[in-house]
């Protein structure tokens, strides 16, 4: 069976999808990935279909499942890649990929999971600046 | 009107024993007619090809443009009319060129007289009536290939797919957009995403005369797939009338951003992308 390559690169895990999907492939994808997040600590998830000529319902609720597992780890998914004639094919489906974040490439991929982590971590700061506040502000 | 097998054999002995003649005066006809815009060398050549072809198929026995043995001289009229439509001849210029035969064998005829001449000649002018018919049909054809070629040409023009800031490409529709033309902009639009890895698009529809469900329901889906990609779609260009068209027709865009113009739709995208604008001070005031 084939079994699809997981990637880390920094802080962010990379999936590649290269193959054609079959029900047991993507099943093994969603436990390895999730092992793999826990494993590594990661919190970001970027899986590439730049290969993939083919989306159909099973390929998109599969990405949903992977997001929803992701987010339950504290991980942010993000879908790069897409080519035009899947967008196409998947608008006149009627499948709008709901609760998955894209990105056109997976720099733009890498830098979106980047920017909502900083997000967060702008956040925290000022949290923890409301609860000291002996504390000086930081930049 | 089939010509029978004994006037087709007269018509090419006929044809046959005067080429020179027939061929010379046909020319000459025709000539008068194109004022100089076809050398009488080219026009001599296309002519005396028409002239075997009509002679060959007669000396098989029944000239009829419908049958079988007459397929080369239909393929040299039709070739003929081809090329003139190409050219820009008109259509009256391509049918005398069959009908100046007429006069050519007319002469021919006359001179020869004898018994019957006249039968022959409407007989055999009942034929060229018949060529001069499908020279028509062919050259209507061809003008019609042509226009189709052009409005394939038109299509690609009209969309062009231009780039406004670093990440920021904007697609200036004009014209009714029809769902063949939609699917062109879609299609165009998402891969010059792919290719210049913009996150923004800008789609203009200032030069859309009409917004109905339907072309709306075209931008959606363009919107909607770009969204799929990782980019983000803004409709700019709407026009007063347009905003009522579309409140009054119920259209929903939901959470698509919409800006009345182009300089605010790239105003609002720079904002949303972190690049500051500011007015140089001018030199007055320093």
């Amino acid at each position: 069976m084939e079994r699809v390559p997981i990637l880390k690169i920094g802080d962010i895990l990379l999936v590649s999808i290269q193959v054609d999907m079959s029900d047991q492939t993507a099943l093994q994808l969603q436990e390895d990935l999730a092992e793999r997040i826990v494993a590594t600590g990661s919190h970001g998830v970027i899986i590439d279909i730049t290969a993939l000529d083919i989306v159909d319902s099973f390929v998109g609720r599969m990405l949903s499942t992977i997001a929803s597992i992701s987010k339950v780890l504290d991980a942010e998914t993000v879908v790069v890649g897409m080519r035009p004639a899947v967008a196409i094919t998947l608008v006149e489906l009627g499948l709008s990929l709901n609760g998955i974040r894209t990105a056109l490439n997976v720099e733009r991929g890498m830098e979106l999971i980047a920017a909502a982590r900083s997000d967060e971590f702008e956040e925290d700061d000022q949290l923890d600046d409301a609860a000291d506040a002996e504390t000086t502000a930081s930049p | 009107m089939a010509l029978g097998a004994e006037a087709s054999g007269r018509l090419a002995a006929l044809l046959r024993d005067n080429a020179e003649q027939v061929t010379k005066r046909w020319t000459e006809i025709v000539a008068a007619s194109l004022r100089g815009r076809l050398s009488q060398a080219e026009l001599r050549r296309q002519l005396e090809e028409l002239h075997r072809a009509l002679v060959a198929t007669g000396e098989q026995g029944t000239i009829d443009l419908d049958t079988e043995h007459a397929t080369e001289l239909r393929a040299v009229l039709a070739e003929l009319s081809r090329g003139w439509a190409r050219q820009g001849f008109s259509a009256t210029e391509t049918a005398i060129a069959v009908f100046a035969l007429k006069d050519a064998l007319l002469e021919l005829i006359e001179a020869r007289g004898g018994e019957g001449a006249l039968r022959d000649y409407v007989a055999f002018a009942g034929l060229i009536d018949q060529m001069g018919l499908f020279t028509f049909e062919s050259f209507v054809r061809t003008r019609e290939s042509l226009i189709a070629d052009q409005a394939e040409q038109l299509l690609e023009l009209s969309t062009p797919v231009v780039k406004l800031w670093e990440g920021v490409v904007a697609v200036p529709l004009v014209g009714t957009l029809d769902s063949a033309r939609a699917q062109v902009v879609m299609e165009r639009l998402l891969q010059t995403l792919v290719d210049t890895g913009s996150p923004y698009a800008i789609i203009d529809i200032t030069g859309v005369p009409a917004v109905d469900t339907q072309v709306a329901q075209h931008i959606l889906k363009t919107v909607v797939a770009a969204r799929l990609m990782g980019a983000d779609c803004i409709i700019s260009g709407i026009r007063p009338q347009i905003a009522q068209t579309i409140v009054a027709l119920g259209i929903e865009f939901g959470d698509i951003a919409t800006k009345a113009s182009l300089a605010d739709a790239l105003r609002h995208v720079l904002r949303l992308s972190g690049v500051e604008t500011a007015r140089r001070q001018s030199r007055r005031d320093a």
